[in-house]
């Protein structure tokens, strides 16, 4: 039943030093299908895979917009997912009814983060099951923040996160570099493209992920699926272009029915502890 | 932060009638204190009190002690520049002589103040939280003019709504990111920008000068002269102004406030010698 004494309660520590419950919330992360970010001076790009857990059922929803100016992709707990991003709906909405301006990125992440880590402390409680790419624009630019069910929180230039996303990082590692003088659908035909790593062969089409855009003079919106039909087509993304399979594929395996988790069929077999995000 | 829930006005479980003591039951109680004298008021603080609860002992404010008059405020070349005197009034006693009414907020605001000098004081220490808040932050955003004054407006709307108005018109000027910005909010939550601004009786005296006056092209030295000509037909007319002036500015670079000084006045006037003359019979 349990993998050691230590992971009865979130807040019980183990004598190495870890915090499993935690720990096994980060893991919920991975058993969700990938999403994606990535950011250039003007714009961020969100994208994610959608998977439905059957085929007579749709996909759930894994992008959100929060306000005009922040959005969030989620990997893991779908639900957790939804109670957060109305948390923060409701925090951007205040801070405009106050200021009537739009609330900085960063401090929007904090708060969250804050929150998460609350119930990292609480026996009561567990901690969220999701990660978030937060991507957003303010007076500072654009800003692509990753947060985790341990109440980190970390600003990326490109990242993703849930199954087989190990192949998107490397496709954005090797490219990242040339992200920030990007144009906007540049950045859109590298999110397809670290997108299409995650897939594991499967063709690439607009009904099975979503893209988000948020920049400098536009709003943050979902694309609707024709537009990134065309954008597929239009980069011919779908034929198999050269990309060597350099880093060896995760083995997959069939997922332990992960109740709720978000439709992923497959985990990512990391063999770095997860407090090493 | 403490206060902000209470100072803006969210609505909380006590406003919308959810526990205990409700919203409206205020109202009546408040009529009552109005039209009873104050002998009695003291009794009938004692008899609603075992109704109305901790309610009945709150106090409000119903009118103005200590006030400040006019404030005004223009847009200039490079920024903004404000005017106010020093004058305290009790009443209609010139009771305070040397209070400053214009204060920097933050790094791009300046804030002028008319009206209750102690509610005013408030306001600065409610604005001394908020930016010492914003900048614990310290993540390089600060707030602007334009969100302080909204700020400000959120403050006096939700008071005059508790029927406990703070008894200030405000104005709210700066420059942030090379936009100039110049707002005014009252007592009771009326608030708008524009070009220049003036409060209490500025506005009937200053205002129609500077709409013949004013441009966007002023200089520091054109606007301060402006700003001199109001001030100096407010000081003839008001009877509450004083000949001690404090101008400030506030720019790209931060906000300045000038030493107070003195207009040279002229009152040989016949119409001043003998004011009277012109309305026989009055006094």
């Amino acid at each position: 039943m349990f993998r050691n004494q230590y992971d009865t309660d979130v807040t019980t520590w183990s004598p190495a030093g870890r915090l499993f419950q935690v720990e096994y919330a980060m893991e919920a992360v991975k058993q969700g299908s990938a999403a994606i970010g990535l950011r250039s001076k003007t714009h961020v790009v969100l994208a994610c895979v959608n998977k439905a857990n059957s085929d007579l059922s749709s996909h759930q929803k894994k992008i959100f917009k929060v306000d005009d100016h922040i959005g969030v992709a989620i990997a893991g707990l779908t639900a957790d997912g939804r109670v957060l991003s109305r948390y923060m709906r409701s925090e951007c909405i205040n801070y405009s009814y106050t200021y009537e301006s739009p609330l900085p990125v960063g401090r929007l992440v904090v708060q969250l983060a804050d929150k998460a880590q609350v119930c990292t402390q609480r026996s009561w409680k567990r901690p969220y099951g999701v990660g978030l790419l937060v991507a957003g624009l303010d007076e500072s630019g654009a800003h692509l923040y990753y947060n985790c069910p341990s109440g980190n929180y970390f600003e990326y230039q490109a990242f993703a996160i849930g199954s087989r996303s190990q192949a998107a990082k490397t496709y954005l590692e090797r490219r990242f570099e040339n992200f920030m003088g990007s144009s906007r659908e540049d950045l859109i035909k590298d999110a397809l493209i670290a997108t299409r790593e995650t897939l594991q062969g499967e063709k690439l089409t607009s009904s099975i992920c979503t893209i988000a855009v948020v920049g400098v003079g536009e709003a943050f919106h979902i694309l609707d699926q024709e537009t990134v039909q065309q954008l597929i087509d239009a980069f011919e993304i779908v034929r198999e272009e050269e990309s060597p399979p350099a880093q060896p594929q995760p083995t997959a395996e069939p997922a332990a029915q992960a109740s709720g988790a978000d439709q992923a069929a497959t985990t990512e077999q990391g063999d770095v502890a997860p407090m090493d995000i | 932060m403490r206060l902000l829930t209470e100072l803006l006005g969210t609505p909380t479980e006590a406003d919308l009638g959810v526990k205990g003591t409700t919203y409206q039951s205020q109202l009546p109680e408040l009529r009552l204190k109005e039209k009873k004298s104050r002998s009695s008021l003291l009794l009938s603080i004692q008899e609603t009190s075992s109704i109305m609860g901790s309610v009945a002992e709150s106090q409000r404010t119903l009118y103005p002690y200590v006030t400040g008059s006019s404030v005004v405020a223009i847009k200039y070349k490079d920024g903004i520049l404000m005017a106010a005197d020093m004058g305290g009034s009790y009443g209609s006693t010139l009771r305070y002589k040397s209070i400053e009414r214009l204060k920097p907020i933050g790094k791009h605001s300046l804030l002028g103040a008319s009206g209750e000098i102690s509610d005013f004081q408030e306001i600065l220490r409610y604005l001394d939280e908020l930016i010492l808040y914003d900048n614990m932050w310290d993540d390089g955003n600060s707030l602007g003019p334009k969100e302080v004054h909204n700020y400000l407006t959120r403050v006096m709307y939700n008071r005059r709504n508790k029927f406990n108005p703070l008894w200030n018109s405000l104005v709210l000027g700066g420059v942030k990111n090379g936009q100039k910005y110049l707002g005014m909010v009252n007592m009771i939550g009326i608030n708008f920008e524009d070009n220049h601004v003036a409060t209490g009786l500025g506005n009937h005296l200053a205002r129609p000068i500077l709409r013949d006056e004013w441009n966007e092209n002023l200089t520091f030295e054109e606007g301060v002269k402006l700003l001199e000509k109001c001030m100096r037909v407010l000081l003839y007319r008001d009877r509450s102004a004083v000949n001690k002036i404090q101008i400030s500015k506030i720019t790209e670079e931060g906000a300045t406030v000038y030493p107070p000084f003195s207009l040279k006045t002229y009152w040989e006037f016949s119409a001043f010698r003998n004011p009277a003359a012109g309305a026989a019979g009055s006094w």
